[in-house]
């Protein structure tokens, strides 16, 4: 019997191939339907007034006017569970929502309907502690963790609150029919999504039927509907019609989640030979209105011998929190990374042997991993000929500069199930309610369904994106590939060892001595006594074979785990004139078990860059102190950065039989950590002075340069 | 955006004639650019859009007598391609490219750069261009990181969002408007102003009038533009300086106008003077960059760009001077 085991390396065709994905061109041409292209007969539009104010109580609110409109079907106004109206904290807050015939129609009602408001006061400073959410978490003795240092470093660093902004926003098509519920929602969850909205439309899990073929974008934003998603549901089953509902770009940014500000303190405590006595931090920050808590510190170097660290957090009129591509990790990362990097520059001690140096008190997991990829990225980057001690003296305006940072992931597959249809003619199928977020998990189902049976690619039909195939987690924790690749796998190989036992006898050898490899089933070390898989499936009769397989499999064989490392390497160049920040390289290092496709992974690395580079330089939430307004809700001041800003980038994954043996690992996180850390301790590198709040922009830059002395 | 009625019209007179002669009735339409995010920002609901796009009359380039003249359609991809502005106008072609996006420039025209609507984040939130909440502009005590550094004594705050203007300005640009009274010609340095209430606009030229060309004389003044930018395109600039003078043994003639850091255009006699009589080097540039900054008065959040006024200034000279 075959095992569901990965196979030895030299039995590999598909599982690490640079398989271009399949969604590829249906995305390029346009063919690929997204919730937004949904468009059911008879839909109605709804649009959302939204509270213009930090923070009000809503008085009343008259829709009359709204409802009378010819065109317009339902006027829904949030009330909270007493029936009162909610108080509206945040800029973007729902005051109701409209459907309408047309979406200009659904717009102009809403500016028809009037809301009084009383004013509350307006906190947005994050940066000082304000009011605070609760009681301050704090773990260690402030008062002896820097017993022993002979000396001490001490830096102030942060990071505002950002969006995922995603360029599908939020939102959803929904439609009653015959008493059951059709929904077509942007979601990174689309076996769990009904669940969010069962309240909403008063029906059992089973009669809520999720579609999710395409999706763009969640970072860890889309797993629920939503309030938006609830109101959707609610206007079609009080209507009876098809209603859309998709957040704009403004609505998007304000209230469809925000990853947490970080500001704080931190102090390493050091001998002078680099040797680090203690860490102590003091971080606080907001996530909107929840709680808050940064409990990662001090990033990665967990073993320090003596650790202080404290968080609070504040609350704010601010949008609330989802989370966002590996929660509180890139905030810890940054934190601690620059202060390690302006530890070593206070001693005059290189960063990549300080680091090195202390990966002693990193995680005992990882710390053989992140010794060799540092020594990997340096490689990379060519840091032996450019590193020069902080602050480059070369002569100019132009300074250029090398950061570090490390990361530290799990990544181990979540729950999935998978069912497997080998049909009479050979043809496969594979039907997971898992969701493709655009990284390719369609591709990689088919390639290690491929792979296990031995037949070409094409032979194989996946289907994902509903809530009728068998349940798989959500996209969430970098936990898909490892999910859907273990399923896939337990499910071919049951499959597979049917077809086996069924040719064996007229093989003359027992099932166990059989292989699929090249279109054959045939026996191992004897490829001649074989027949063709589409003979093979003959056996089947009429009757097409399904077999459903898991993670975690039934007979406990472990095809995913977790705990990744990884490193990257900065290089930027500063024009201390302007302050104007310009990626050159960028390395990044990572290790990740065994690659179903490397392309694929890659790509998740540059992906993770691409948000990092963007969040290190220009990202952030912008909002008025005395309105609560924010400021930036659109793509020109909300900055992404443009393929001409993100400089070279170069990805190694970590491979061979020591990591492949892992199994698979999932990576859509960790790559996406480091980025701030690197980028901000090479401009400190660059400039010889550190910039402490993210993104450096030139303005920080500039005045980091200034309080500096150095212009 | 509310429903509006599109006009088509294919002469200038007859544009006119549709253009009401009250701010915000009636909006004419060239690539859209601005005008349809304004519509859609409820910035501006206009009854009526005059489109320009089938006026044959303001396409195109051509020289004459001694200048050239550019119609006020003209795509911004059109004029940086054109031979003439190339090799005489190199402060018009950064201006033009800089924009980074061929999308953009291959849509957008020169007389919608130079009335584009500002950028200003608490206009564009609904707060008018002055930014007023409660009888107060918000934006001295805001976030003005990306506001005006000269004239800024208030009311208005914003910056010009033209990096067309600063060039045409410093190379001593006029423009022809048309209204129902006929022609006249505004050079580019007049066309901008400062409103002192929120229901005036910050141009100098009527509701009903049509910008129709712009002429710029063909002098031989050295002239370049350098921007400073966050990101490589899909943006406005931070700062801008647009030089342009006579180069001679020593230089005369000189004009330096700074974008997007007041109101209007702004135009720098300071530097300017700094500059004239001098050979063009390093610490002549570095002077008239010096001498632009006189006068800047930072909010509380931008004072990063009066450092990077000096720097434009001095790199744009040295740029024209290349
Ligand atoms: C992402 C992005 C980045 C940009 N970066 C820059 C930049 O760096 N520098 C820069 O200068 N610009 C920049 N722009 C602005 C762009 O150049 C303008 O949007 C464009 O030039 C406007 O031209 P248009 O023909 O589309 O104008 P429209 O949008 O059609 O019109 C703009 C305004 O001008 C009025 N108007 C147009 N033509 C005439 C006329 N002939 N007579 C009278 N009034 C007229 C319209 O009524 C309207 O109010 C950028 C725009 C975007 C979207």
């Amino acid at each position: 019997m075959a095992k569901s085991a990965w196979p030895e390396a030299n039995r590999r065709k598909q599982i690490g191939a640079r398989i271009a994905r399949h969604d590829g061109p249906p995305k390029a041409t346009g063919a690929a339907r997204y919730a937004y292209d949904m468009n059911p007969k008879g839909m109605l539009f709804a649009k959302m007034l939204q509270c213009p104010h930090g923070h009000a109580k809503v008085i009343s609110v008259d829709a009359s006017a709204a409802e009378a409109m010819p065109g317009v079907a339902m006027v829904l106004v949030e009330k909270d569970k007493d029936g009162e109206f909610p108080a509206t904290t945040f800029d973007g807050a729902i005051i109701a929502t409209v459907a309408a015939t047309t979406e200009e129609i659904a717009e102009e009602a809403l500016s028809a309907i009037e809301v009084e408001y009383e004013m509350r006061e307006v906190i947005t400073n994050d940066r000082e502690h304000g009011l605070v959410s609760g009681r301050a978490a704090e773990t260690g003795d402030a008062a002896t963790v820097m017993d022993g240092a002979e000396v001490v470093s001490e830096g102030y660093y942060g990071l505002p609150t950002i969006t995922h902004c995603c360029l599908e926003s939020h939102g959803q098509v929904c439609e009653f029919r015959d008493g059951e519920l059709y929904i077509w929602p942007s979601t990174q969850n689309v076996s769990g999504y009904a669940g969010s909205v069962r309240t909403a439309a008063d029906l059992p899990n089973e009669k809520i039927h999720v579609d999710v073929q395409y999706m763009g974008g969640g970072f860890g934003s889309k797993f629920t509907a939503g309030p938006w998603g609830t109101a959707c549901v609610e206007i079609a089953k009080a209507t009876g019609k098809p209603v859309k509902l998709m957040l704009d770009r403004a609505q998007e940014l304000k209230s469809a989640g925000h990853r947490p500000s970080n500001f704080g303190t931190v102090k390493i405590g050091l001998k002078k030979d680099g040797t680090i006595t203690g860490f102590h931090s003091d971080v606080w920050g907001t996530n909107g209105q929840g709680r808050f808590a940064q409990r990662a510190m001090p990033y990665c170097l967990k073993e320090i011998p003596n650790i202080y660290t404290r968080s609070q957090g504040i609350v704010t009129n601010r949008g609330s929190v989802q989370a966002w591509r590996a929660p509180n990790h890139p905030q810890a990362a940054y934190l601690t990374m620059s202060a390690l990097e302006d530890a070593a520059a206070k001693i005059g001690m290189d960063a990549l042997e300080f680091l090195k140096k202390n990966l002693v008190f990193g995680d005992v997991d990882r710390k053989d991993y992140w010794a060799e990829e540092l020594d990997i990225a340096a490689e990379m980057i060519g840091y032996a000929s450019k590193a020069h001690p902080r602050g480059d003296k070369t002569p100019g305006n132009i300074k250029r500069g090398i950061g570090i940072s490390f990361h530290l992931w799990g990544g181990k597959g979540g729950a999935s199930a998978c069912d497997l249809t080998i049909n009479p003619t050979g043809t496969v199928g594979a039907k997971i309610g898992s969701q493709d977020l655009g990284v390719g998990t369609r591709t990689c189902i088919a390639q290690v369904a491929a792979e296990t049976l031995g037949i070409p690619i094409d032979m194989i039909t996946v289907e994902i994106g509903r809530n009728s195939y068998p349940a798989s987690g959500a996209s969430g924790g970098s936990t898909t590939i490892g999910g859907i690749s273990t399923s896939t796998r337990d499910a071919a190989t049951k499959a597979l060892n049917v077809i086996m036992a069924n040719v064996a006898p007229g093989l003359n050898v027992a099932p166990d001595k059989l292989e699929a490899w090249d279109g054959r089933i045939q026996e191992i070390g004897n490829p001649s006594n074989g027949l063709s898989w589409q003979d093979a499936c003959k056996s089947l009769g009429q009757m097409a074979l399904t077999k459903q397989g898991s993670n975690p499999t039934e007979d406990g064989t472990e095809l995913t785990t977790a705990d990744v490392g990884g490193v990257q390497m900065a290089e930027v160049s500063v024009d201390i004139e302007t302050g104007i920040v310009t990626m050159e390289n960028f390395v990044a290092v990572q290790d990740i078990g065994l690659i179903i496709n490397e392309k694929l992974a890659e790509s998740q690395v540059h992906g993770a860059m691409i948000m990092g580079v963007t969040w290190a330089l220009y990202e952030e939430c912008v909002y008025d102190a005395t309105t609560g307004k924010m400021l930036n809700p659109d793509m020109e001041f909300y900055q992404l950065a443009t393929l001409g800003d993100i400089g070279n980038f170069q990805v190694k994954l970590m491979d061979g039989e020591k990591y492949q043996s892992r199994g698979v690992i999932g990576i859509g996180e960790p790559p996406a950590i480091s980025p701030g850390a690197a980028i901000g301790n090479a401009v400190a590198n660059a400039i010889g002075v550190r910039v402490p709040e993210l993104p450096l922009t030139p303005d920080r830059v500039l005045q980091a340069l200034n309080e500096g002395g150095m212009v | 955006m509310k429903d509006f009625e599109y006009a088509n019209p294919t002469s200038v007179k007859a544009a006119v004639d549709l253009l009401s002669d009250s701010w915000g009735n009636t909006e004419v339409l060239a690539g859209g650019t601005d005008l349809i995010t304004s519509m859609k920002q409820g910035l501006t609901e206009p009854t009526r859009l005059v489109s320009l796009k089938n006026i044959k009359k303001l396409q195109g380039i051509s020289k004459k007598k001694g200048t050239l003249q550019i119609g006020a359609a003209t795509t911004l991809s059109a004029l940086a391609a054109n031979g003439d502005v190339q090799q005489h106008f190199p402060a018009l072609v950064t201006a033009i490219e800089g924009i980074g996006s061929a999308q953009m420039i291959n849509v957008g025209t020169a007389g919608g750069d130079l009335f584009q609507r500002p950028r200003c984040w608490y206009f564009r939130q609904g707060y008018g261009l002055l930014g007023v909440y409660e009888g107060k502009s918000l934006i001295p005590e805001g976030d003005n990181r990306y506001h005006a550094i000269f004239g800024n004594a208030g009311p208005a705050y914003y910056v010009n969002p033209s990096s067309l203007a600063p060039a045409l300005i410093a190379l001593g640009a006029s423009v022809s408007v048309v209204g129902d009274g006929g022609e006249r010609e505004i050079k580019v340095a007049d066309l901008h102003t400062t409103p002192s209430n929120t229901g005036q606009r910050e141009f100098s030229i009527e509701p009903n009038e049509i910008a129709v060309a712009i002429t710029i004389p063909m002098n031989g003044l050295k002239n370049a533009t350098y921007e400073i930018r966050q990101r490589r395109g899909l943006d406005w600039p931070l700062v801008t300086a647009s030089v342009a003078f006579k180069a001679g043994s020593i230089v005369s003639g000189t004009n330096v106008v700074l974008g997007h850091v007041a109101p209007v255009p702004w135009r720098s006699s300071a530097a300017s003077a700094a500059l004239n009589g001098k050979f063009v080097n390093a610490a002549a540039a570095a002077a008239a960059g010096e001498a632009a900054t006189r006068g800047a008065a930072p909010l509380s959040k931008n004072g990063y760009k009066v450092q990077q006024v000096k720097v434009a200034v001095k790199r744009a000279i040295l740029a024209a001077n290349a």
